[in-house]
């Protein structure tokens, strides 16, 4: 069973739980492969996707995931935060709940409203994303398919490349590569490092080169303009010169590298089509995961409350 | 009327007192200091156990009247502070209004009129606190303000801080300034650190301070005059004021008991009344900080008393306002943190939070001597208690000290011929 009826982000998550989602994520992954994809494990329970923060993937991911775990499903979505509505985030929440729910999935651009709704709601919480803090879900996929493609993540060298500052892929992943034993790096502009992100235990490289050297994974991620990246740096051009990932670089270093990406891609900033769509490329793979890694996280919250 | 105070400790180091005694006053005036007095007065009080000092002043709160009266105004802010132990406050002019001419100055006095507890505002340095232009600083000052800030905001333009601290050294008051450099700080909401990154808020460095203080002692050493700086918070900010004390310029520094006591740590449950402005910082910031209090560098603890209210406060981090409440918990945690510990001896503090701040600003005198008007404070040093917010005489409960238990209190004060005291006002005209 899982130390927390919550899923708020992967710090202080303890390995067994991590290894728990895993596990039965690798069920669920063949079960999706079935012509049947569908199991009756949530019947009757209610969950209410959150979503104050625009995003297409990552609810569908969560929103196949539920129905294919037989919940009923409610999407919520509001492109602006709800204090442009005037409404503040705990009316929003606890008219939600009066509705008799189970199990909420929120996204909000605000770090720390997942465990703020905790304090208001007696639902479990599923953290899909909170501003620049946690992404737990997209990191234990990346990390389940490390691990599938990889056969194991303990004493693998996995470097994460791109807006370290903006990205909650980044933190959830160093947080969670961290405790499964991984060797854990990250590569992008000094100004995109964020303050004291070595005191994690995490080595930084600015250079590109030095990266790929490092890297049995590279998990690149998109810059965010929307956050406010492009102050960041002098133009996309000149980041895609200094760190964006193409097939050139890559075969200088001859080496095999897993490469991973959380999506969407900027093709041509980040990474190149030839790497994104070449042989090493997992991201489609990532995609499907997702799903299985989801189910797992709901199922294991979902039948958790119903033993307390 | 004569009171007769028995048996209390009696400590000023302003007269070399420091020894068990009696306290005779008569119409709010201190009569008689003896070891024992016998006397026939209309009451005695017992205060054995107890220690009186000259009365504690408050010069950094924000009494939000006028403006938003739903989280203090003048009176509960009165009531507050007489319950934290102060007999004095000075207000910052963040208030909407913006005390930035003598007619909010004089309306803000008039509602403190005829209190225990003297209030003093603070004149915001320029019009509307806009940073733009200066505010009617000598009409201010003929109203009685004690200093002029813009607290809250900066004085971004060096040009206005410039003129600012010309212009008030005609009248020989200081500039508080809100050290913050916004371009550095933006969106900030908690400081740059591990914390910030593991906690994923965005960052507001201790850089934005120091780089400010720096600036505004350039100027101050160009055109004179007198500059304090309000809730110093990172140990660069300390390091530049220890030198600019050394260089002999009159510059002078105040600290929160919130800045002293907790850490960024403090963030970790996303508590919105740990959010305060400028934030918490880390352990070696607060090391610098307790070292300042000790050699000088730091002369005043002032709570920065700020109140919001809960509807304010209910917000996700990124969107609650910044602050939290002071009055009533500033002498527990300092006694807890610095006099328990061991760190600063009563006589120390009480330069802290009396001496020196009235020095700064100019305030009533608070002395304990034959034929001064009886200003003072009675503390339980060995009193343990639990802070419980809903007790507060503050409209407002935003504090992260609740259940926290606390040795050290304020008994009662006693000033301007009124006397609160177990919960009561007594008249002792």
């Amino acid at each position: 069973m899982l130390s927390s009826r919550h899923l708020l982000g992967l710090y202080g998550v303890p390995k067994k739980d991590i290894e728990l989602i895993l596990d039965t994520a690798k069920t669920f992954r063949e079960i999706i492969e079935r012509p049947i994809k569908k199991v009756p494990t949530l019947q009757g329970k209610t969950v209410v996707n959150l979503f104050f923060e625009s995003s297409t993937r990552t609810r569908i991911s969560f929103e196949l995931a539920e129905k294919r775990l037989s919940a009923d499903v409610l999407n919520f979505s509001a492109s602006t935060s709800s204090l442009t509505k005037g409404e503040t985030l705990k009316d929003t929440v606890r008219n939600i709940e009066a509705m008799k729910i189970d199990m909420v999935v929120i996204r909000h651009s605000a770090a720390g409203s997942p465990h703020y709704l905790t304090q208001l709601i007696a639902a479990n919480v599923i953290n899909a994303g909170d501003g620049t803090h946690e992404h737990p879900t997209q990191a234990l996929l990346d990390m389940y398919t490390i691990k599938e493609k990889m056969g194991k993540i303990a004493g693998l060298n996995v470097c994460i490349v791109g807006d370290i500052s903006h990205s909650r892929v980044a933190m959830s992943n160093i947080f969670g590569l961290l405790t499964m034993g991984a060797n854990v790096a990250v590569c992008g502009p000094k100004t995109m490092i964020p303050r004291d992100l070595e005191k994690l235990g995490v080595a930084i490289f600015t250079k590109i080169d030095d990266a790929i050297k490092f890297a049995d994974v590279l998990n690149i991620l998109r810059i965010q303009l929307e956050r406010g990246a492009a102050s960041n740096f002098p133009s996309l051009r000149e980041y895609h010169r200094l760190f964006g990932i193409t097939k050139e670089r890559l075969m200088k270093h001859n080496k095999d590298i897993l490469i991973m990406h959380p999506g969407p891609i900027n093709r041509g900033v980040e990474l190149s089509s030839d790497v994104a769509d070449g042989s090493n490329s997992v991201i489609l793979e990532q995609v499907t995961n997702g799903v299985a890694v989801r189910m797992a996280v709901l199922y294991l919250i979902g039948t958790r409350t119903e033993e307390n | 009327m004569k009171i007769l105070i028995k048996n209390a400790f009696l400590v000023d180091p302003q007269v070399n007192l420091n020894t068990q005694g009696d306290l005779l006053i008569e119409d709010g005036k201190i009569s008689k200091i003896d070891s024992t007095i016998k006397e026939n007065v209309d009451e005695v009080f017992d205060f054995k156990n107890c220690v009186i000092v000259p009365g504690l002043a408050d010069v950094h709160v924000h009494l939000r009247e006028p403006g938003r009266e739903d989280e203090e105004t003048v009176q509960t802010g009165i009531e507050a502070g007489m319950s934290g132990g102060f007999t004095a406050l000075c207000c910052m002019p963040n208030t909407e209004p913006a005390i930035d001419c003598a007619e909010v100055v004089t309306f803000v006095k008039d509602r403190a009129a005829n209190s225990l507890v003297d209030v003093y505002p603070i004149g915001a340095v320029t019009k509307k606190r806009e940073g733009k232009e200066l505010a009617l600083l000598g009409e201010m000052y003929e109203a009685g303000v004690v200093a002029f800030s813009d607290d809250g905001e900066p004085v971004s333009s060096s040009k206005i801080m410039k003129y600012a601290l010309e212009y008030s050294s005609m009248f020989d008051l200081p500039i508080i300034e809100h050290c913050e450099d916004k371009s550095l700080t933006e969106n900030g909401v908690m400081n740059e650190s591990v914390n910030s990154t593991k906690f994923g808020l965005p960052p507001h460095p201790a850089l934005a301070e120091v780089i400010i203080a720096l600036r505004d002692i350039a100027i101050l050493r160009y055109t004179g005059g007198k500059l304090h700086l309000a809730h110093i918070s990172s140990k660069e900010t300390v390091e530049v004021l220890r030198q600019a004390k050394k260089e002999g310029l009159n510059i002078t520094g105040e600290v929160t008991p919130h800045h002293f006591t907790l850490t960024d740590d403090a963030v970790a449950g996303y508590d919105t009344n740990t959010k305060v402005n400028p934030p918490l910082r880390t352990n070696s910031d607060v090391d610098a900080l307790i070292s300042a209090l000790k050699d000088g560098t730091i002369d005043v603890i002032a709570s920065d008393h700020a109140p919001h209210s809960i509807e304010e406060k209910e917000w996700e981090y990124i969107y609650a306002p910044f602050g939290m409440i002071g009055l009533e918990t500033s002498i527990g945690l300092t006694l807890t943190k610095l006099y328990q510990d061991r760190i600063l001896s009563l006589e120390e503090i009480i330069f802290k939070m009396s001496i020196n701040p009235r020095r700064i600003f100019k305030l009533k005198e608070a002395i304990l001597k034959t034929g001064a008007l009886a200003n003072l404070t009675i503390l339980n040093l060995d009193k343990e208690w639990i802070v419980d917010k809903f007790s507060f005489k503050s409209k407002s409960i935003n504090t992260p000290f609740h259940g926290w238990k606390l040795k050290g209190k304020s008994v009662g004060v006693l000033n301007n011929s009124k006397f609160f005291f177990d919960d009561k006002l007594i008249d002792l005209v």
